[in-house]
C-alpha cells in the first residue's frame, strides 16, 4: 500500500477499519424522525440536503401503529403455522415492520411494488388479503396472483431478480408517458443487503440510471444475508453505492415508521415527477431467523439482538403515542384484539386451504397449452385412474 | 411486389419492421440494435424509423436485457430482445429459465411474458470463441419456453412475426451462417394463413431414409440429399423448425415409410436434441425401423478454434456417411 494511502497511518500501520459499532448503529447519516425512546424529531436532513418531515393527523399516527401491530401479529401467526407443520416455510419480517409499513403506506394507489419474499407488511399496506402469499409457503401454489390487479408483483425468491423486473416496468411507465406530473406513476423495488452483491441488482442500478426510470430502490438492510453479516457484502454504507450509479441515496432508520414513510414518499414523488431513480437504505435488523429453516444462534450473539430489541419499531411508536396522548390503553387493547381476531381468521383459512389436484401440475405451463403436455396429462390421468377401485 | 428475393438477414429485418408497424407495444432491445442496426444488421434502419423508444440500445448486460424485458412484459409490452451472440446468452440464463419461463406457470396463467429472445447461433463463419455455439438444448429442456429456428428467408420473415405475435416466451434461434443466403419471400401473405410456427415441414420428399435437421443444417442436408440422389438414393429431409415443442408427427410418418432415420445438428451430441428425437422416433416407429436412429452432430468438445470448425461441424459427407451406415445394419 502506497505511503499516504488513506488506509495506512503515517506510522505505516494499517488503520483500524471503521468500528463495527459505528456501522451497526447506522451512523450520523441516519434519517430519523422518531427516536427509539419515542421522542419525535421535527425534521431530518438527508445527505443531499433534503429536509424530511411528516405531517400526520392523530388518526394517521394511530393507523400506522395499528399497521405495525397487525403485520407483526400476522407474521407471528404464520411462524406458528410453520412450526405446527401447516406451512412448509416462512420468512418472517419480525423487526422490519416499520420499514415495510412506512414505505408501503407511502405508495400511492397507482404505484407498483416488486417485493422479495418477505414483504408481507408492504402487501398488507397495499390492502391485499394477507392470505394471498400463504399458498406459496404452504405449498399449494407458487404465489399465483396478478401483479397488475394488486399493483404488487408476485414474490420473487431468486435474490435480486425482481429489481430488473421493476426497472423494466418503470421504463414502461416512462414509455407510456405516465411520469412528469403529480399523479404520475412510480415503482418501488424491494431487496435486502445480501442482494446488493448480485449482478442483477447492479445491472438494475445501471439501467434505471441511464433510462431515468421512475423507480425507488428500497433496500432493507437487516444486517444479515442468512448467516453472512453486512461486512461480507460491502465496505461502504450501502446507500452510498447510489453515488457511483448517478442517483441519490439515503439511509433511513428502518425501525422508524415515520422516517421510512417520509423518505419513501419523497423518493416516489421525485420518481413520478420524472426525476429518476433513487436508493433508500432502510437500516434495520432481522430479529428472527432468515426463514423458519434457519438457526441464527449459530452466527450472531444474544447481546446484539438485545441491543436491537431496544430499538423496536412498535415500542417506540407506542411510547410516542402515549407521551403525546394520541392514544391510550383502551386504543392499544382494541388494536391487540383486532390483531388477534385477524390472525385467528388467517389461521382458519390456512387450515382450510385444499391441496391442489395432482393433475393441475400440468396447467398453465403455456398460455395456449402444448400438445406434448396434453399427452403427458392424459397419460398421467390414465395412470391415476388405474388405481381406482384397487386396495392401493 | 408480393414476392421478393431477400437474404435471410434482410427477411428478418423486414419481418421485424412489419411487427413494429402492426403493434405499438412491440419494442426491440439489445446491444447495438439502434444506430448500428445490430452487429449483423438485422435491425438496420429500424431505430431511424421507429425511434429510440421502440428500438432501444441497452447497456451491455444480458441479464439486464432479459430482466427488464420481463418488467416491460408485465407492463403490457411485447419485447423483442437481441442477444448479440449465442455464447453471450449465459449471463441472462437465470432470468430466462427462472423468471421468463416460469412466470405464466407460477401466476396460474395471470401473467404472460410474450417475449422473443433472438439469438444468432451456430458456427461456420470463422469466428473467435463464444461466437459459434448452439445452446438450443438448454432452452428446449426448460418448460415454459418455446424454441424455434428458421432455415430459409421465407420462414425467417414469417416465423419472427409469429414468434412476436405469440403469447409464449419464444427463444428464436437464427442460423447466423445462413444470414446471407437468398431466397424468395412472399411479403404480402397474411400471417393468419401462414404455416404454423410450431410445425415441422418436409422440405424434400424421399423414400429411402429420413433426415431430420433444423436451422443451419437444413441446407447441409438438402445438399446431401441432392448428392445421394445422384447415387440413386432418395432422402426425405424434414426441417423441424420448432425445437420446443417438437413436431415429430411428419417424422414418424416418414420413418414408417423409409425405416431409416438420421438426425443432424451442430450442437454436441451428448444429450442434444438428437438424443430426445432418437428416443421418440424409436418409441413410435420401433417396428418400422431397419436400423437404429443415428445422430450426426458436433463433437462433445467446447466449440473448437475456427481453423478446425469445418471438421467439427456436420457436413454433407458426414450426413451421407451416417445414411450409408443405416443401410449397413
Amino acid at each position: 500500500m502506497a505511503k499516504g494511502d488513506p488506509g495506512v497511518t503515517t506510522r505505516g500501520r494499517r488503520a483500524a477499519p471503521r468500528s463495527k459499532r459505528a456501522t451497526r448503529t447506522g451512523g450520523p447519516e441516519l434519517v430519523q424522525l422518531l427516536t427509539p425512546e419515542g421522542e419525535r424529531i421535527e425534521s431530518a436532513v438527508g445527505p443531499d440536503g433534503t429536509d424530511y418531515r411528516v405531517d400526520f393527523t392523530d388518526e394517521e399516527y394511530r393507523g400506522l401503529y395499528r399497521d405495525l401491530v397487525l403485520v407483526r401479529k400476522l407474521d407471528a401467526e404464520a411462524t406458528a403455522l410453520q412450526r405446527q407443520g401447516e406451512l412448509g416455510l416462512w420468512a418472517s419480517l419480525l423487526g422490519q415492520e416499520a420499514a415495510q409499513v412506512g414505505s408501503g403506506r407511502a405508495l400511492r394507489t397507482q404505484d407498483m411494488a416488486f417485493p422479495t419474499y418477505r414483504e408481507h407488511g408492504v402487501l398488507y399496506c397495499r390492502g391485499i388479503d394477507p392470505i394471498m402469499p400463504l399458498g406459496l409457503f404452504r405449498g399449494v401454489d407458487q404465489g399465483g396472483w396478478d401483479p397488475n390487479e394488486f399493483k404488487f408483483n408476485m414474490y420473487t425468491i431468486v435474490i435480486g431478480a425482481q429489481t430488473l423486473h421493476a426497472t423494466g416496468y418503470a421504463m414502461g411507465v416512462h414509455m407510456d408517458g405516465k411520469t412528469g406530473t403529480d399523479d404520475g406513476e412510480a415503482v418501488i423495488a424491494y431487496f435486502g443487503d445480501g442482494a446488493t452483491s448480485q449482478g442483477d441488482v447492479n445491472e438494475a442500478f445501471v439501467w434505471a440510471s441511464v433510462f431515468n426510470a421512475p423507480l425507488v430502490f428500497f433496500c432493507q438492510n437487516n444486517q444479515y444475508a442468512i448467516s453472512e453479516p453486512l461486512e461480507r457484502q460491502t465496505r461502504v454504507p450501502l446507500y452510498q453505492r447510489a453515488n457511483g450509479f448517478g442517483f441519490p441515496g439515503v439511509r433511513v432508520d428502518g425501525n422508524d415508521v415515520l422516517a421510512s414513510y417520509a423518505v419513501t414518499r419523497h423518493a416516489l414523488d421525485n420518481a413520478r415527477l420524472g426525476q429518476g431513480p433513487s436508493l433508500i437504505e432502510a437500516y434495520t435488523y432481522r430479529m428472527g431467523a432468515h426463514t423458519t429453516s434457519d438457526d441464527p444462534t449459530r452466527y450472531r450473539i444474544a447481546s446484539e439482538v438485545e441491543a436491537w430489541q431496544a430499538k423496536d419499531p412498535i415500542a417506540r411508536m407506542k411510547a410516542f403515542l402515549t407521551k403525546q396522548q394520541i392514544a391510550d390503553e383502551s386504543f392499544f387493547a382494541v388494536v391487540d384484539e383486532q390483531a388477534r381476531a385477524e390472525s385467528v381468521h388467517l389461521r382458519e383459512r390456512v387450515l382450510a386451504m385444499p391441496d391442489p389436484a395432482p393433475v393441475t401440475m400440468f396447467d398453465h405451463v403455456y398460455p395456449h397449452g402444448s400438445p406434448e403436455l396434453d399427452a403427458q396429462r392424459a397419460q398421467f390421468t390414465t395412470y391415476l385412474e388405474s388405481f381406482e377401485g384397487s386396495a392401493h | 411486389m408480393a414476392t421478393e428475393t431477400l437474404t435471410l438477414g434482410k427477411a428478418l429485418n423486414t419481418g421485424l419492421r412489419k411487427a413494429l408497424e402492426n403493434d405499438p407495444k412491440v419494442v426491440i432491445m439489445g446491444e447495438d440494435v439502434g444506430k448500428l442496426g445490430g452487429v449483423f444488421r438485422i435491425t438496420d434502419g429500424l431505430q431511424k424509423d421507429f425511434g429510440d423508444q421502440r428500438v432501444i440500445d441497452t447497456p451491455l448486460a444480458e441479464s439486464g436485457i432479459i430482466g427488464t424485458a420481463v418488467g416491460l412484459s408485465i407492463r403490457g409490452f411485447r419485447p423483442v430482445c437481441e442477444i448479440q451472440f449465442d455464447g453471450f446468452v449465459y449471463p441472462a440464463y437465470d432470468q430466462i429459465v427462472s423468471q421468463v419461463a416460469k412466470m405464466h406457470y407460477r401466476s396460474q396463467g395471470k401473467v404472460r411474458i410474450p417475449m422473443v429472445i433472438r439469438i444468432p447461433y451456430g458456427g461456420g463463419i470463422g469466428a473467435v470463441e463464444h461466437h459459434s455455439e448452439s445452446p438450443e438444448a438448454y432452452f428446449a429442456h426448460t418448460a415454459g419456453l418455446k424454441v424455434v429456428t428458421c432455415a430459409n428467408p421465407q420462414d425467417a420473415y414469417v416465423m419472427v412475426q409469429q414468434a412476436i405475435a405469440s403469447d409464449d416466451p419464444v427463444v428464436f434461434l437464427e442460423p447466423k451462417r445462413r444470414y446471407w443466403e437468398k431466397g424468395p419471400v412472399d411479403l404480402d401473405a397474411p400471417l393468419s394463413a401462414a404455416y404454423p410456427l410450431h410445425a415441422s415441414r418436409v422440405v424434400r420428399a424421399g423414400t429411402d431414409a429420413t433426415v431430420l435437421a433444423y436451422g443451419p443444417m437444413v441446407r447441409t442436408c438438402l445438399d446431401a440429399a441432392t448428392a445421394a440422389a445422384e447415387d440413386g438414393r432418395e432422402l426425405e429431409v424434414i426441417d423441424l423448425r420448432s425445437l420446443s415443442p417438437l413436431d415429430l408427427g411428419p417424422a414418424y410418418e416418414s420413418v414408417r415409410r423409409t425405416g431409416r432415420c438420421v438426425v443432424v445438428h451442430e450442437a454436441p451430441g451428448n444429450l442434444g436434441l438428437g438424443s430426445e428425437i432418437a428416443a421418440r422416433v424409436t418409441e413410435e416407429c420401433f417396428y418400422s425401423l431397419e436400423s437404429p436412429v443415428l445422430r450426426v452432430t458436433g463433437y462433445d468438445t467446447p466449440y473448437p478454434a475456427a481453423r478446425v470448425e469445418e471438421e467439427y461441424l456436420p457436413d454433407l459427407d458426414r450426413v451421407l456417411d451416417a445414411v450409408d451406415r443405416t443401410f449397413g445394419w
